[in-house]
């Protein structure tokens, strides 16, 4: 009862890594209340495989449900299973990716608990709040904290009555950290027809196609990104042939690829990916907080900009003021000549 | 079959093309500045549902919005592209609503039109980004949902087909009818306006839009099509209780306009000699390899 609750997403039997980097996060808000890390998975000919990439990030107690149809992922059975265990387990908190698997079942849960889900959290932290209304004073609340409206502002979001507090959080937001090989947690193999009534298994999976990423830019640890400065798909080829040298990968701002200069895959931002690098060199782009959101925390910012009032410059530590069109290619002859 | 499809379509402010005038002094979104537009993925669920009105002769397509008298605009729109009719749910008391508030008021709004075959919206707002509209309207309805849809392939024998995204590819599914969908971005995009169906449908109003003194008002009263449906908590049979601010269980602590910490930034200009000491500070430092 009251603990906090992880659903852990998987590809076959893979534990999703977002779902890792929500467990390790989960076990800091359980230490902060003083509760248990729960998690909870759910697929087929999972049992065996999937403890080992659970258990180790502190998790006390695993829920798994392997049954025929669980995998591929379809919305009615796993709401079922969230939504019948949540009432038996009554958690104050539950985490989940905000993939397009966390972005279909949550929704969907909080809707039939009607309890209060808040997605794409950047930051999540437990606090005190007080309704100036009810003049109710809550304490230990989940503080999901998001970008908003376009991420032109953060707002800081709380459930005070309802159960549980739900947030979707992105992957790579959070760090992932194995807390002991060894953790010893409880697992609970649950009665699936017990939760999931047969009605629920309507929807098929006639055709599925997943490829690994194409490219490795969560990890990387140069990112060249563009913007919607870089005009068009090819003035996109110089930010492939600049990351090509340094050995890095390409990203891009929501603008460049809505303006379909860039695939989506590769939009950093709260959005999409949020990225670590080393180095994030920013070509062209404004430096909108929703871009900002998915890359403030680089080692090193460089930004190229023709505007020197682009906000992205204020969070840069080298400035280039400059076109892309000039700047690209020097940085790219000045590499060559002087990398070994 | 002919398919009785409501289409949930969002007005928002257009937050992709954010100037410096967005935010005010007080760091408040000024929501004046920014222009008030169809979701752009309400549209590529709009063009899915034309395109199945298209292929299952004797189909209906209408517009669901909620909203001030203002949004009846995205009925207009909508008429203007080939849908058949629409309603506006407006009332004091859906304001302030958060996702589960607002999916209560439109699946109420869903029961009221009935026998609906398909709901089909946008997967998310460009205003909110939650995407959960849908999937919350379809478990209040007790539907089926297929979110991130890309293409409806067919219709058959009550089932329908459909291509979807998922992370690092795609799927196609089978989801027996009636069934909620929500449509990615990657979906087709929506037709244009019909310059017929314009002239037909620029004096369609809902009757709070209309100030009383317009000059085309006899119109109303010779056709009955300009008039569009205009729903209160009431009209709808709602619980109050259910919608707005007090049907909301999430509230908003904060709101704080970003400000990050600046860093002391080197400025550099693009000539040769800047670059070139750039890139060499960053290889002797073991930045850059």
């Amino acid at each position: 009862m009251n603990n906090v609750f992880v659903y852990c997403e998987i590809e076959g039997t893979t534990v999703a890594e977002v779902s890792q980097e929500l467990l390790t996060k989960g076990r800091k808000l359980a230490n902060t209340l003083g509760v248990q890390l729960n998690a909870v998975v759910a697929g087929t000919g999972i049992k065996g495989k999937v403890e080992s990439q659970i258990l180790p990030y502190g998790v006390d107690k695993l829920f798994v449900f392997d049954a025929e149809g669980l995998f591929p992922y379809t919305s009615a059975p796993h709401t079922d299973i969230l939504v019948n265990l949540f009432k038996e387990e009554k958690p104050q908190i539950c985490l989940m990716g905000a993939t397009v698997i966390g972005r279909d079942l949550g929704p969907r849960v909080s809707s039939s608990l009607t309890s209060g889900l808040t997605a794409d959290c950047t930051q999540l932290e437990i606090g005190d709040y007080d309704d100036k209304k009810t003049e109710k004073h809550y304490e230990g609340l989940l503080y999901q904290i998001r970008p908003a409206f376009g991420g032109n502002i953060v707002a800081t979001i709380v459930n005070p009555e309802h159960r549980p507090q739900m947030a979707t959080v992105r992957s790579g937001v959070m760090q992932r950290e194995i807390l002991d090989e060894n953790y010893k947690g409880e697992v609970v193999y649950s009665d699936v027809a017990k939760y999931v009534p047969s009605v629920d298994y309507v929807v098929k999976v006639i055709d599925r196609h997943v490829e690994a990423a194409k490219h490795n830019l969560k990890g990387a640890p140069i990112v060249v990104a563009g913007g919607y400065g870089m005009g068009s798909r090819e003035g996109f080829d110089m930010l492939f042939k600049l990351a090509k040298e340094l050995h890095g990968e390409v990203g891009a701002s929501r603008a460049a690829v809505d303006a379909g200069f860039v695939d989506h895959d590769r939009q950093i931002g709260q959005t999409g990916i949020t990225v670590h690098p080393k180095v994030y060199i920013a070509c062209g782009i404004s430096g909108q907080i929703q871009h900002i959101a998915g890359m403030q925390d680089s080692g090193i910012i460089i930004s190229v900009n023709s505007d020197p009032d682009a906000p992205i410059n204020k969070i840069a530590d080298y400035v280039i003021i400059g076109t892309v069109e000039e700047v690209v290619p020097k940085l790219i002859k000045y590499y060559k000549q002087n990398s070994k | 079959m002919s398919l009785k499809i409501v289409v949930l379509a969002k007005q928002v402010p257009d937050t992709r093309n954010v100037g410096k005038d967005a935010m005010t002094a007080e760091g408040t979104v000024n929501r004046a500045a920014l222009p008030a537009i169809f979701n752009p993925e309400d549209l590529n669920a709009l063009e899915q549902a034309l395109r199945l009105k298209e292929q299952n002769p004797g189909s209906t397509v209408g517009i669901l919005t909620m909203g001030p008298p203002r949004a009846g605009e995205i009925i207009r729109q909508g008429l203007y592209r080939g849908a058949d009719t629409g309603w506006l749910l407006t009332d004091r008391l859906f304001a302030g609503a958060d996702t589960l508030a607002t999916s209560y008021a439109l699946a109420t709004a869903i029961k009221k039109i009935g026998n609906v075959d398909i709901v089909i919206g946008g997967r998310q707002a460009i205003d909110g980004d939650t995407a959960q509209v849908g999937p919350q309207v379809a478990e209040k309805l007790g539907l089926n949902q297929v979110t991130y849809a890309e293409e409806i392939l067919k219709i058959e024998n009550g089932v329908a087909t459909i291509r979807r995204h998922i992370d690092g590819g795609v799927e196609t599914v089978e989801a027996p009818l009636p069934v909620v969908i929500t449509v990615n971005g990657s979906a087709a995009p929506c037709r244009p306006c019909n310059a017929k169906l314009v002239m037909k449908y620029k004096y369609a109003t809902c009757p709070m839009e209309r100030k009383g003194d317009e000059p085309y008002t006899y119109l109303y009263n010779e056709r009955p099509y300009l008039t569009l449906n205009q729903w209160s908590v009431a009209d709808v049979d709602g619980d109050a209780q259910q919608c707005g601010l007090s049907g909301s269980p999430t509230k908003v602590k904060a709101v704080q306009s970003i400000v990050f910490q600046a860093k002391e930034s080197k400025t550099l200009t693009p000539s040769d000699a800047d670059v070139e000491s750039l890139v060499k500070e960053l290889l002797d430092e073991k930045i850059i390899g």
